[in-house]
């Protein structure tokens, strides 16, 4: 049996140890985000619910600039779902809600920036990109099948010369490579 | 010609590096306020002191509107420069903003009181029409009453002297022409 000792032992428990708690303490973590967004609102129906799910979701914290309200535990992000779910119970429609938040703190808070000249490189920008890559690519495509087909880059008298070597080749013994490398040189010293 | 479009991909790079390169020293935390250019909003709320509602006509630029709060850390370092400012003749008008009027009260006793008046904005609502999401924040306004810029974070001598100073002139030639 292989002797371990004691320390590496205890180095090896302690290892496991280490990983069971952060594995415990992520999980902690996921649940956490995941409840965090649940505030103590009452709605009248459930397609308010999923309206304010929506919005709070779609509208950016300024606070705590990578997080949605929904998300985030930022104080003025509290208030902002206070506010929101204020004027959905006024009866206010989603595009006054968004309205009324890009008002006060700009179009900084839209996860979904509105389609306009300002954002319009952000919307079609990407696709404009993948639509070049692609006539670019078809271009190359094509050009290349168009010269394969057309031209096979030799003149006349030198697919004549090409013809005759095959054919030497085909008749000479693999032996014969020397009258070939003979016939290379004289090339290269014509060319 | 061939030999030019070859050059093609080295300018795309250089073009991407160079925005990418600038994007590097860009403060992601400065947002531009949406309320630029714009008039104050209007609100009724009484005075700090208790002794009076205020509203946006009592408000006379050229004027800074400074956001605080006691729980507001940042914002007793800035109080120095507040204090300062105000002996320097520069006008201050406050916003208590979500917080305890004792408290309130307490500090500017304390601390020494800059602002001209203090607008207690206990449940945020200006706080919220103006667009705030922190404090310290600030605000200057013109004579007219339109908010003209807006700094967000604490006021330093560095950063009077540099951007704020200049704004603040210039509202202040706005008005003697």
């Amino acid at each position: 049996m292989k002797r371990v000792s004691p320390a590496r032992l205890a180095a090896r428990g302690g290892a496991s140890f280490t990983r069971g708690v952060c594995g415990l303490l992520l999980g902690l973590a996921l649940l956490g985000s995941a409840q965090a967004a649940i505030d103590t609102y009452e709605f009248g129906s459930e397609g308010e619910r999923q309206r304010f799910r929506t919005l709070t979701v779609e509208l950016r914290c300024p606070k705590c600039q990578n997080q949605n309200i929904a998300d985030s535990d930022a104080p003025i992000a509290t208030d902002l779902r206070r506010e929101i779910y204020r004027m959905l119970e006024a009866g206010q429609s989603d595009e006054q809600i968004v309205d009324f938040l890009v008002a006060r703190y700009g179009e900084f808070v839209l996860y979904k920036p509105p389609v306009n000249a300002r954002t319009a490189l952000l919307w079609y920008g990407p696709a404009g990109l993948l639509a070049v890559g692609f006539v670019l690519l078809g271009v190359i495509v094509l050009r290349r099948r168009r010269q394969k087909s057309t031209d096979s880059g030799l003149s006349a008298e030198e697919q004549q010369r090409l013809a005759a070597l095959l054919e030497h080749t085909q008749q000479a013994s693999p032996a014969a490579q020397t009258p070939l490398d003979k016939l290379d040189k004289r090339d290269n010293n014509v060319s | 010609m061939r030999r030019l479009l070859l050059l093609v991909p080295l300018g795309i790079f250089l073009g991407l590096a160079l925005f990418l390169y600038r994007g590097l020293f860009l403060n992601p935390a400065e947002l531009p306020s949406a309320l630029i250019d714009k008039p104050f909003p209007a609100f009724s709320l009484s005075s700090v002191r208790g002794d009076r509602t205020l509203s946006k006509v009592d408000l006379k630029g050229p004027a800074l509107v400074n956001v605080w709060a006691t729980w507001c850390v940042s914002c007793r370092v800035e109080h120095p420069l507040l204090n300062k400012l105000t002996k320097q003749g520069v006008t201050i008008y406050g916003i208590n903003y979500k917080d305890d009027n004792t408290a309130a009260r307490k500090w500017l006793k304390e601390f020494h009181d800059p602002y001209q008046l203090v607008i207690d904005d206990a449940k945020g609502s200006l706080g919220l029409d103006l667009g705030v999401y922190g404090a310290p924040e600030t605000f200057f306004i013109d004579r007219e009453g339109i908010i003209r810029h807006k700094f967000v974070g604490v006021i330093d001598e560095q950063v009077w002297r540099e951007q704020l100073a200049p704004v603040y002139q210039g509202l202040v030639d706005e008005v003697q022409p």
